[in-house]
């Protein structure tokens, strides 16, 4: 007599995340972001009103990955779209997914005062230190002394000036409810990622403001590293630089647990 | 204008203070909370067409408003929210330039508006008022057509239409829109997701896109025109201005009728689409026409593409924020009628030598 455990389902591609082909290298981290936003998502039973922003960069087409509505704003303007969502469509769940060009350097000023007014949004933010979209060019995350393409001997703060802390920068906002940095260079961090991306989600739905999650990513293609030793560069370089922790959690947050 | 949109149903408005819109903005300020809708004063002129461009994803009834300076930063989120075939109504109440120029009226922007200002193949529909009276019948009608044609809609005030006082009467309160197109964004309850973008990756897609906006605008074009005549069933010298230079116009018109000149006036109430047949039929039988506006003659191009050399085309023009006297405009009328007008030649730069470059004085 033959008999089998009963089977159970440990791991499937969330619900919120569509069964399309991206267009992400081999070893970047875009994927394992999307999908920790996706498992968020599915476990607040939300994906009917949940609106995302896609932005320029590598992920200007996230909204084919995601199986929700999307709509796509110019290079650094999706706070500034997602604030007209969100004004007049208050219940609805709106987040931006952004780079770091997109965010920090041509969207500085609307990402600011999407924060400064307390904006009721959600950013998920990708700082991979560099422009991936364009071909590996200096971004304002760039590291001291890192070559790109248009900083080919390295990044010299006596020209280019130096890197921009967004989490750091953004907490100081009165109007930002929580604001933290994460990494996703390894899985107990990836699962802390997650639990931000969670927290960060609950903030909107609990009315406390402008929420904003940091994500520490790989860009293998641009750094000319192979995938795994760019995680090990995220880790050994980059979280030096930007260290990992929440810069701004609004209290009635603190005890929530995922 | 404010109250206007205010009872043809806007939900949203989004802006950023400038001079001469500003009392436009603070209209909104004070009554779109009352009525529990939404004002947001916006960072800049750039966030604010990006709060636009959201707000009009989610369908419902959005505009904004700036002048010169302020639009021409809008100029990116206006070309994306053509590329995304969104209902949007902006205001530009015009000033002198360029540059920052000055806070007087103008009609400057032109150029600007009515041939699209942002990047790639788009259409705008342009109204031009030039009262009161129509820049509120303007405004509810602007509504309309962004919506019936998923288009822009621009409402080119100058900054005497922006700025002036006179008695005129309000439409009435239509309720806000429950509705809402199938195409928008508002969350995918129970249907399928919506993705509204501006991308088409493959040129063959984004050229379908372009094709559909163009059919989109041909139909605009056969079904919007509007512009008004006065006096032109017998005229012989045929003026065209828009907006505060065609109302000027209008009070030279009658006085030079009033002197025995057989003159008319046709005010284009859209420049875009443009009145281009009703002025190829007039430069058929006119003995000449005159074209009027508060620029260096950006209209007249227009004129003269649909005159075709058909007749003799005038220019006269203020700018830098100055309008026409009657008396100026009558004065290019009393000439008009009595001397012949070459039909070679450029008639901006004949404006030009007869004002010595604005040396003369006035």
């Amino acid at each position: 007599m033959v008999t089998t455990a009963p089977t159970r389902l440990v791991y499937q591609r969330p619900t919120t995340l569509s069964d399309t082909p991206n267009s992400y290298c081999p070893g970047c981290t875009h994927g394992v972001a999307h999908r920790l936003v996706a498992e968020v998502l599915d476990e607040m039973d939300v994906r009917g009103r949940t609106i995302g922003v896609a932005p320029v960069g590598c992920s200007v087409f996230a909204y084919n990955y995601f199986d929700f509505d999307f709509v796509e704003a110019a290079h650094g303007r999706a706070p500034a779209m997602a604030t007209g969502i969100k004004r007049v469509l208050p219940d609805r769940i709106v987040f931006t997914y952004q780079g770091d060009g997109d965010m920090a350097s041509i969207g500085m000023g609307e990402i600011m005062h999407a924060a400064g007014r307390g904006e009721n949004i959600t950013v998920i933010f990708i700082n991979n230190a560099i422009y991936g979209m364009t071909g590996g060019q200096m971004a304002p995350t760039t590291l001291p002394g890192q070559k790109t393409t248009s900083s080919p001997t390295g990044r010299d703060v006596e020209v280019a000036g130096f890197p921009l802390h967004m989490a750091e920068l953004l907490s100081n906002m009165e109007g930002s409810g929580y604001v933290v940095r994460r990494s996703l260079h390894d899985p107990k961090n990836i699962r802390l990622a997650k639990k931000a991306i969670h927290t960060a989600f609950e903030a909107q739905v609990r009315g406390l403001g402008f929420s904003m999650v940091e994500l520490l990513s790989s860009c293998p293609t641009n750094w000319g590293l192979t995938p795994k030793d760019a995680l090990t560069w995220i880790e050994e370089r980059m979280v030096p630089v930007y260290p990992l922790g929440d810069y701004k959690v609004s209290p009635s947050l603190a005890n929530l647990r995922f | 204008m404010a109250e206007a949109a205010i009872r043809a149903g806007v939900e949203a408005y989004f802006g950023y203070p400038i001079t001469p819109q500003t009392e436009l903005l603070e209209w909104m300020a004070a009554r779109m909370p009352e009525l529990g809708r939404t004002f947001l004063q916006a960072e800049s002129e750039v966030a604010a067409i990006n709060m636009v461009y959201g707000a009009a994803c989610t369908g419902a009834r959005v505009m904004s408003s700036s002048s010169s300076p302020g639009v021409s930063l809008m100029m990116e989120g206006i070309s994306y929210i053509a590329g995304t075939e969104l209902p949007v109504v902006l205001v530009d109440v015009v000033r002198g330039g360029p540059g920052l120029g000055n806070i007087a009226p103008s009609q400057g922007d032109y150029y600007q508006i009515v041939k699209g200002g942002g990047h790639g193949d788009y259409f705008p529909i342009v109204l031009a008022p030039s009262n009161v009276q129509e820049a509120i019948d303007l405004m509810v009608l602007s509504f309309d057509l962004a919506e019936k044609y998923r288009s822009l809609v621009f409402v080119m005030a100058d900054g005497n239409v922006g700025q002036i006082m006179e008695p005129a009467e309000l439409p009435p309160f239509q309720p806000l829109k429950t509705q809402f197109p199938e195409w928008s964004v508002r969350g995918a309850e129970n249907r399928e997701k919506h993705i509204l973008s501006s991308i088409y990756i493959k040129p063959e897609d984004e050229e379908v896109t372009n094709y559909r906006l163009l059919e989109r605008w041909h139909a605009i074009e056969s079904n919007e025109l509007r512009y008004k005549e006065y006096f032109l069933d017998d005229a012989e010298i045929v003026v065209i201005g828009f907006g505060t230079a065609g109302r000027v116009a209008f009070s030279a018109v009658r006085a030079a009728r009033a002197q025995g000149i057989r003159v008319g006036l046709l005010r284009p109430i859209t420049l875009r689409p443009f009145p281009s047949a009703q002025i190829a039929e007039l430069s058929k039988t006119a003995k000449a026409l005159l074209v009027v506006e508060m620029n260096s003659g950006q209209m007249l191009d227009d004129v003269q593409l649909a005159v075709a050399g058909r007749a003799p085309v005038d220019f006269y023009g203020r700018m830098g924020g100055m309008v026409p006297y009657q008396d100026e405009i009558l004065a290019e009328i009393v000439r008009m009628a009595g001397e012949d007008i070459p039909l070679e030649g450029d008639p901006r730069r004949r404006w030009a030598q007869r004002v010595n470059y604005g040396r003369n004085g006035k």
